[in-house]
């Protein structure tokens, strides 16, 4: 009984975790720009299949990783360059549509560059699970719950403690104020496509040996970071970290309790379900301000 | 210090400035006045560089800006405290002031004491949001933020705007102290008597080109210019 909650609460933690770090790309670039980026979940994908293709090629893992994180970065700044830059002035519908376009390009690129194949990676320490109170627990699932918490807490320090990283919150809360004390808007805005893809991509590539990667992974993946997103309260970095959670946890606890055919459904049901209660999600700002 | 010349410019086809000559010298106080539309907030926004120009050429210390990035101009000393304080309301009253420096290379701790001390007020309330200060404290803060950044030419728009008279007379204040600190301030005011007041030249704008310019006593001697902006 108290195993199979475990069994249940873990692998929900470690998909929820996944969610939490798209979300959290989200937030980012959101921040900064205002640009709901639903490409969001191509980065995580991009972190996974180049990974896999880099050590199938005889990279060793680590070179990998890091090869697969740059990719991602890379692609991240090409996005905001060629596809969300030319379009600045447009309306957020607008900005949504061209970022799913993106995604739509770069699954269509991941196609071609790879293959249409599930891959999967070995777990970075085996793949022999450990028991744990009666749970069969993945040594995967650790480093996906250790890695999230180390990002999480990287990517909040960087906003609370270096100039640059002020600077992205700034250009997010004034941009022309931001410009008007020197900072340079568009590297930070480019930073902050960066970091969120480079977070997301670090996500894919530790999920792969748990869930697989294949070049659509990224819809699904965007879809649910956006539910945690909002069912968090859109533009808080916690809520984003906290919906995804919950999120991950409603899906496998539904599955392993009720029905594994509806889990996707569970996960937004329970964001409607919130929605409709509080609308500006779990930790949803209200900021109190004098104009 | 800073010379335009035949500055044109606007929005999207909306042409505001025509062909706008005017040159500020170090240490000196300038004042623009002109009517609500005349063009004074988008000159301010020309020479800080987050607006295009159409036409046009601007001289800073001898150096081509016309093209130059926003940031570089910041760095080079011509920092903007704009209409509406503009401040990162989310973030604290230190990091507002912090992010004044972002140009510069060390952090000049100093420079923040000195903002505190000339507003003292901003020392008390240092953690809390900037959103959340009234519009006085907020304009200190936007000029505060503006010293952060160790300007040369300091553009002024609008600071009396919205602003209790106690208020607004504590900001003329600092304006004067911060012209005997060797800062050259370049003002847009509303407020035309008490910016000619403490100004030594002024320039008139109307619907775009400058209709009159000299020291700032004699602006505010000129019969029209009494009639149409210090209303009496």
């Amino acid at each position: 009984m108290l195993a199979q909650f475990l069994q249940f609460t873990m692998s929900g933690l470690t998909v929820g975790a996944v969610y939490a770090v798209v979300g959290l790309g989200f937030t980012i670039i959101y921040n900064a720009s205002g640009v709901l980026n639903f490409a969001q979940g191509e980065f995580v994908m991009i972190g996974g299949m180049v990974t896999v293709f880099a050590v199938a090629a005889g990279v060793p893992l680590p070179l990998a990783i890091l090869l697969a994180i740059a990719v991602a970065a890379i692609v991240g700044i090409g996005l905001h360059r060629l596809a969300i830059e030319p379009a600045r002035d447009a309306s957020p519908v607008v900005l949504i549509i061209i970022t799913i376009g993106g995604a739509l390009v770069l699954r269509g690129i991941a196609q071609l560059v790879f293959d249409k194949q599930l891959h999967k990676l070995p777990g970075f320490s085996g793949d022999t699970p450990v028991n744990f109170l009666g749970a069969s627990i993945l040594p995967q699932a650790l480093w996906v719950l250790g890695g999230t918490a180390i990002m999480v807490a990287l990517v909040s320090l960087f906003f609370a403690k270096t100039m640059i990283g002020k600077a992205v919150l700034a250009t997010a809360a004034n941009r022309l104020a931001a410009q008007l004390v020197g900072v340079n808007t568009s590297v930070i805005l480019a930073i902050s496509f960066a970091l969120s893809a480079a977070i997301g991509a670090i996500a894919g590539i530790l999920v792969t040996p748990i869930t697989f990667t294949h070049y659509e992974v990224g819809t699904m993946l965007a879809l649910k970071g956006f539910a945690a997103l909002v069912l968090g309260g859109l533009g808080n970095p916690m809520g984003a970290i906290l919906g995804g959670l919950l999120l991950g946890l409603c899906e496998q606890l539904s599955a392993g309790y009720i029905s594994s055919t509806y889990k996707d459904a569970f996960a937004f049901i329970v964001m409607i379900g919130v929605l409709l209660v509080r609308p500006s999600g779990l930790l949803g700002s209200k900021l109190a301000e004098r104009v | 210090m800073l010379e335009v010349k035949g500055l044109t410019g606007g929005y999207g086809r909306i042409e505001v400035l025509h062909g706008v000559d005017a040159h500020i010298s170090a240490g000196e106080i300038v004042t623009l006045i002109g009517a609500n539309g005349a063009g004074k907030t988008t000159l301010m926004r020309i020479i800080s560089g987050v607006q295009p120009l159409i036409a046009g050429k601007i001289t800073f210390e001898g150096a081509d800006f016309t093209a130059l990035a926003p940031h570089k101009r910041v760095a080079a000393g011509i920092i903007q405290v704009p209409e509406g304080r503009q401040v990162f309301r989310p973030m604290s009253v230190e990091d507002n002031l912090r992010l004044g420096a972002y140009r510069r290379k060390r952090t000049p701790d100093a420079d923040l004491e000195r903002v505190y001390a000339m507003f003292p007020i901003l020392k008390d309330k240092r953690h809390l949001a900037a959103g959340g200060l009234s519009g006085g404290q907020q304009q200190m803060l936007a000029i505060g933020r503006a010293i952060m950044g160790n300007p040369k030419l300091l553009l002024l728009d609008e600071p009396s705007m919205g602003l209790a008279p106690i208020i607004v007379a504590q900001i003329f204040d600092v304006i004067r102290q911060l012209k005997a600190m060797g800062i050259t301030i370049f003002l847009v005011e509303q407020n035309a008597s008490a910016a000619l007041a403490i100004s030594d030249r002024a320039y008139v704008l109307e619907t775009g080109r400058v209709a009159l310019s000299g020291p700032a006593r004699e602006i505010a001697g000129n019969a029209d210019v009494r009639k149409a902006y210090l209303g009496i």
